[in-house]
């Protein structure tokens, strides 16, 4: 019965979807205010239909419902409440419900609230498109990925999942369920899929404005101006999804890593890479009127990637620890990649002309030509990421020779890039718009340039010989000390212009120009980050050793200890053995870590958790890689020292938080007192 | 020497006896030391290991995978660098036996060329397209005076 409603309520919203396209369609024919709001509401509606079917999913997860094949599949009897919900978006047919769920309820509300609304005539537009891209997942999940399906049984035994009964088939209630993928069973996991589809989806938004506007000829920015909430929201969440995404792989994969570049992990990240480059490029129009087309480009390619990164991860084309297994909606997802892909290119070349940006650009040193820059790069990066995933698919296509494209690939090919973006950003605060020359900016920017050679000193001085490591943490700290300057000296002007407090000048500027400082407070973020990554990329160091119960060993300045193994919260499910780790930190410090490894009897897997003492130092990071307890306990323990890691995390929170202040509305310092 | 005499005869064996210990010990340490030494360790299976993807998990170097397909070729990876095999020729047989997948990095030859020329042809290109659109735009300047942007308007 639940089943059923959750079906119906998904069925009606699919209708609804069609009723507003072609609602919108016939309003603009016919030039009827009444049909385009009617598509307008459609489009409200859908949200609670897709809420009510979202919910009978969950009713039949928290209740054991184990004749449902999703619920058989991802729930089992002793999950926690909060990994039974989580496991609505642990299985693919679960997780594109809830990805058509916040698809629906991120369109309904950029029809009811947000500034784009004033776009009247891009409206009916941006209905269509929304909903043609609603309707295609709906239809996925209603016809191919059909969370409500049930398992059935015919009496030659052979066992279906369908949603409704095949003649001559009985249904089958299994007593227990499967349950979640045992990787999945980590807070982590309660986050990191929810904020990269939130992210993924509102850029729904932008892009739907942005096609509107080229099929209305009105080309004037506004549309790029108005959506730009939802771009940077969009970006938010996809950072937070990233981050998260990150962490969760360093505290259950037990590899001594935050990032392996897994293709998965690079879908999500390429639409990252663009809707960064857009953020910056948007603002070079609004300031210059350069880069038009290019925002087009860049707002279109992002969501084309957020459909193409949804089908490589769950069309099975893909291997990966995060990929999704094969599935029927392959053809689907290819026949939306290239429909969007398609109008977008049409109507781009369409309006081509009427595109031409009249601004100029005076001097390679302005500040747009820094952001042209800086958007090349960032594009560079996102080409060079996608050769990366599409190589092993190309290469078996065309020489039927399977190969795999790690890490030392991306690593070798990315970090020159991100080195100069890294430079760019520590020049870029003290540029200016318009006429520049090297020798002005030269003028602003020696001043923190030499203070900043400092770094690269102290840090050969200190024995340091890895040059890579060297250039990093200098351009690290020459953004740093660049945005200090910077500030500083903007609050200054300001204390005198005013006659106010230095403190008081400093929080005008800050709330008066919510945009700039979110944005800088990114790059802060950024840099704490670098330097995280810094720190594992070029400092980690790691051993593995055996070690009988009793018994130490010293790693990285460290006493371990081995006190033995034990045994908590072994249940039916799974058998957890840890191992105890008194570490002995030299002047007096000792601690205790307890390395485990969580074994999942039904599933026939392991999950490695690691025992991990954070300073900001550095991470102790060990891992427990075997043990015999028999006539003598011994345990082989991996350990790894990760310098620096926990700036990759700090770093991450600031840039979170900066995107949210550069997300708040604010008003201008002018409306908040001009200096005198 | 008179080794008719019981006593010298005694003297005589304990000094085989002595040599034939020592020599056996020595051969004994011999021994264990040469089985330590050709005994590689842990950490010298995995710098190999991490050379190699797990063949059949996703995504996973061998020396962090934990089924135990894995742990059994890590063993394989010891044993090979026991007896005297490079990490080139221990790839190599892994690649013989798993194909190429199981490399981090496929071997710049034939069609993986494109992996290593694409990289610097995208930035090449980026950087032409990049002076070319430069060159197009370029203005005078003369009416444009520079803003350094911390005037309080809405920018970046």
């Amino acid at each position: 019965m639940i089943a059923n409603l959750g079906f119906g309520f998904l069925f009606i919203a699919f209708l609804i979807s069609l009723y507003a396209i072609g609602t919108a369609i016939y309003g603009l024919c016919a030039k009827s205010h009444a049909f385009l709001e009617s598509a307008r509401i459609a489009t409200i509606v859908i949200f609670p239909l897709v809420t009510l079917s979202v919910l009978s999913l969950l009713g039949l997860m928290l209740t054991g419902q184990f004749e449902y094949t999703y619920v058989f599949r991802v729930i089992s009897q002793d999950m926690p409440l909060i990994l039974k919900i989580t496991a609505l978006w642990g299985g693919q047919a679960g997780s594109l419900l809830f990805w058509v769920w916040l698809l629906a309820g991120v369109t309904a509300a950029s029809f009811l609230w947000g500034k784009q609304k004033q776009l009247k005539a891009l409206v009916p537009w941006a209905v269509i498109i929304t909903m043609t891209t609603l309707a295609f997942f709906l239809f996925m999940v209603l016809f191919l990925e059909n969370p409500f399906e049930r398992i059935w049984l015919f009496a030659n035994g052979q066992v279906v999942s369908s949603f409704i009964q095949p003649a001559g088939s009985f249904v089958v209630i299994p007593p227990a369920g499967f349950g979640l993928n045992p990787l999945l069973r980590n807070t982590g996991m309660v986050l990191h899929p929810p904020m990269l589809y939130l992210g993924f989806v509102t850029f729904l938004v932008p892009f739907a404005y942005a096609a509107a506007s080229l099929i209305t000829g009105e080309v004037s920015g506004d549309w790029m101006r108005l959506t730009r909430g939802w771009t940077l929201a969009g970006w938010i969440f996809l950072s937070a999804g990233l981050v998260l995404g990150s962490r969760w792989s360093y505290d259950v994969l037990g590899w001594g890593g935050y990032w392996s570049w897994d293709p998965v992990e690079i879908a999500a990240l390429m639409p990252w890479l663009t809707a960064t480059a857009f953020l910056h490029s948007a603002i070079v129009e609004e300031r210059r009127d350069l880069f038009k087309l290019w925002n087009y480009v860049l707002v279109m390619l992002t969501f084309c990637l957020v459909i193409l990164g949804a089908f490589l991860t769950r069309s099975g084309v893909l291997s990966s620890v995060h990929a999704f297994s094969g599935s029927s909606i392959g053809p689907v997802f290819f026949i939306l990649i290239g429909l969007i892909f398609v109008t977008s290119l049409g109507l781009l070349l369409w309006r081509w002309n009427s595109l031409t940006a009249s601004g100029e650009l005076h001097s390679i040193f302005s500040r747009e030509s820094l952001f042209l820059f800086n958007n090349i790069l960032f594009v560079c990066l996102f080409l060079i990421c996608l050769t990366g995933v599409l190589f092993p698919i190309l290469s078996e296509v065309f020489t039927g020779q399977q190969v795999t494209v790690g890490a030392q690939w991306y690593k070798s090919t990315t970090g020159p890039l991100f080195a100069l973006l890294l430079l760019l950003m520590g020049i870029v605060p003290l540029s200016v718009w318009g006429a520049s020359s090297a020798k002005r900016l030269g003028n602003e920017l020696w001043k923190p340039a030499v203070v900043s050679l400092l770094i690269p000193t102290g840090l050969l001085l200190a024995g340091i010989r890895s040059w890579g490591a060297v250039l990093a943490l200098w351009l690290a700290g020459l953004v740093i000390l660049v945005l200090f300057y910077d500030f500083w000296r903007t609050v200054s002007a300001w204390r005198s212009a005013m006659h106010e407090p230095l403190l008081a000048s400093g929080f005008r500027l800050l709330l008066g120009n919510h945009r700039r400082y979110g944005g800088l407070l990114v790059h802060l973020g950024v840099v704490l980050m670098a330097v995280g990554i810094v720190g594992i990329e070029f400092f980690q160091t790691q051993t593995q050793v055996t070690i009988q119960q009793g018994s130490s060993f010293s790693f990285h300045g460290d006493t371990l200890h081995f006190d033995g193994l034990t045994t908590p919260g072994t249940t039916d499910d799974h058998e957890i053995t840890s191992a105890v780790l008194t570490v002995d930190a030299g002047n007096g410090k000792t601690f205790s870590l307890a390395p485990c490894v969580d074994n999942y009897t039904a599933q026939a897997q392991s999950v490695t958790v690691p025992g991990v003492w954070s300073t900001p130092a550095g991470d102790l990071y060990i891992v427990l890689v075997d043990w015999q307890s028999s006539a003598t306990t011994s345990a082989t323990i991996r350990v790894y020292y990760n310098p620096l890691i926990d700036w990759l995390w700090i770093g991450a929170v600031v840039l979170i938080l900066g995107g949210l202040f550069a997300f708040w509305p604010a008003k201008s310092v002018q409306e908040r007192g001009q200096p005198t | 020497m008179n080794l008719n005499h019981p006593f010298s005869r005694k003297i005589f064996l304990l000094v085989i006896a002595v040599s034939i210990a020592i020599e056996g010990m020595a051969i004994l340490v011999y021994t264990v030391k040469a089985q330590t030494q050709l005994t590689p360790s842990d950490d010298q299976v995995n710098a190999v290991a991490s050379q190699l993807y797990c063949p059949v998990c996703e995504n996973i170097t061998l020396d962090v995978c934990t089924t135990p397909a894995c742990v059994q070729w890590r063993e394989m990876i010891r044993e090979q660098l026991a007896q005297g095999a490079t990490p080139a020729q221990i790839k190599a047989y892994f690649v013989q036996q798993y194909g190429l997948r199981v490399l981090t990095l496929p071997p710049p030859a034939g069609f993986n060329w494109v992996l290593y020329l694409l990289p610097p042809v995208i930035f090449l290109a980026a950087l032409l397209l990049t002076v070319r659109f430069i060159r197009a735009h370029r203005g005078n300047g003369q009416n444009t005076p520079g803003s350094s942007g911390i005037d309080g308007g809405q920018n970046g």
